[in-house]
């Protein structure tokens, strides 16, 4: 069988995809600013003294890391309008990669939190700092070291996730590279094309990820 | 959602089992070539091997599949469609389990090498009876919970067309208009095999560390 490559559709949508890796990108943002903001909450109740709230929180953790993304995408896009929340699509797929992604940094901050004892908060104390020094320099910026590499990791993750938002046609770069199969057929020369852009996309975010990591959690500090 | 659509719910269960025992069963062994390689004292076995590993983790599962499925059709290959998805899980599992067998690997001592080495154990029997018993042990937990990342990605093949549980839950979900109930049945089924695997995972690696600790 005899094959001729034809990449001119893809070169002739490439701007399309170009917005597409920017919708990508918006989606993961989203996605993971929700998501830290739901691991905060997630942590502080995880340690409450109300049992059911720290059960509630566990149950949370653990639906979420047993059951595949695909499923709660959809389970949110159909659960939203039922409690009449009426949403387009990709705000819809930035909630369920926030919930997703929440449940993962519930874990990784939790073991962040855990990492820095009393007695290091009761010797920050001791050297005469005051309450909000004691909470930014003992507390926050050891644990966010500590909990960075998982965290940035989880984030690429979720870049790499944002892909299947396209089953409920969230405005994303592999929506697009569908929209662009469906008018060309070229399917192979689309998913690969599209294929290299991710690769790119997570190659550059872990590039800066690694840079933010140097320039404010480098330890010793100078 | 009556007995029947139960039961085809329960096909579809059926169909990601399957696709996920093929995978990481077809992933082990590529997985452990792929993880050798990168562990190699060539060179170019394992700057290849690390290109490919990064590759797959640095792209997502739902492409893989896309390129190797469309990239078998132009091959020529005539493929049922779960055999050429099939394939795409095996490729992703085989870097996945390579680089995770690789960490466990390069944890060993490296005495342990040359303490084999020095007993003139040849590659093979080095590998075999030193470096691999131990490596396995100490990848259990990350292993473990890589299935557990591979059954939940079989869901993808929803999208590529393939009916297994996902796409059951789709056809069924469409069929009664009751998707939050169909959803919900789904996702109980996936958590049903996912949860006893994180959970014996966890507490392998809780016994592992408690021995290491020691």
């Amino acid at each position: 069988m005899h094959y001729e490559f034809d990449f001119t559709p893809v070169i002739d949508a490439f701007p399309d995809l170009l917005w597409g890796c920017l919708g990508t990108l918006r989606l993961a943002l989203a996605g993971m600013v929700l998501a830290i903001i739901i691991g905060i909450g997630g942590v502080v109740l995880r340690d409450s003294q109300f049992k059911p709230l720290r059960l509630l929180v566990i149950i949370f953790v653990e639906v979420i890391r047993n059951t595949p993304f695909l499923v709660q995408i959809y389970f949110v896009f159909f659960a939203l309008p039922f409690v009449g929340i009426k949403l387009d699509p990709t705000p819809t797929a930035i909630i369920a990669l926030g919930l997703n992604g929440g449940a993962y940094a519930i874990e990784i901050i939790r073991g962040g939190v855990q990492s820095i004892t009393r007695g290091q908060i009761e010797t920050g104390m001791a050297l005469g700092l005051r309450p909000l020094q004691v909470f930014r320099l003992i507390v926050l910026k050891p644990a966010l070291r500590a909990i960075y590499p998982s965290l940035a990791s989880q984030f690429i993750l979720l870049t790499l996730t944002t892909s299947i938002a396209s089953a409920v046609a969230a405005y994303e770069l592999t929506s697009v590279a569908k929209l662009i199969e469906n008018e060309s057929f070229r399917s192979f020369e689309v998913y690969f094309t599209v294929t290299l852009l991710y690769l790119a996309l997570s190659w550059l975010m872990m590039r800066l990820l690694a840079a933010i990591a140097a320039r404010y959690l480098a330890y010793p500090v100078k | 959602m009556g007995k029947n659509e139960f039961l085809f719910l329960l096909q579809g269960l059926k169909w990601t089992a399957i696709l996920s025992v093929v995978a990481f069963g077809a992933g082990i062994p590529s997985g452990l070539a792929v993880a050798l390689a990168r562990t190699s004292e060539w060179p170019w076995p394992r700057r290849l091997t690390a290109g490919y590993i990064a590759v797959f983790q640095g792209t997502p599962l739902l492409m893989q599949l896309f390129v190797v499925y469309y990239a078998l059709a132009l091959a020529g290959l005539d493929l049922e469609a779960w055999e050429a998805v099939a394939l795409g899980f095996t490729l992703h599992a085989s870097a996945f389990l390579g680089e995770i067998w690789r960490g466990s690997i390069e944890a060993l001592p490296w005495g342990q090498v040359e303490a084999a080495k020095a007993l003139s154990l040849g590659y093979l029997a080095r590998t075999a009876t030193v470096i691999l018993p131990q490596a396995i042990r100490i990848s259990l937990p990350a292993t473990i919970g890589f299935l557990v990342q591979l059954v939940k990605g079989t869901s993808l093949a929803a999208i590529v067309g393939f009916t297994e549980l996902a796409r059951a839950g789709g056809i069924v979900s469409s069929q009664t208009f009751k998707p939050l109930l169909v959803y919900a049945v789904v996702g109980i089924m996936y958590f049903a095999i996912c949860w006893p695997l994180s959970f014996y995972g966890t507490r392998l690696e809780h016994r592992f560390a408690a021995a290491s600790a020691r």
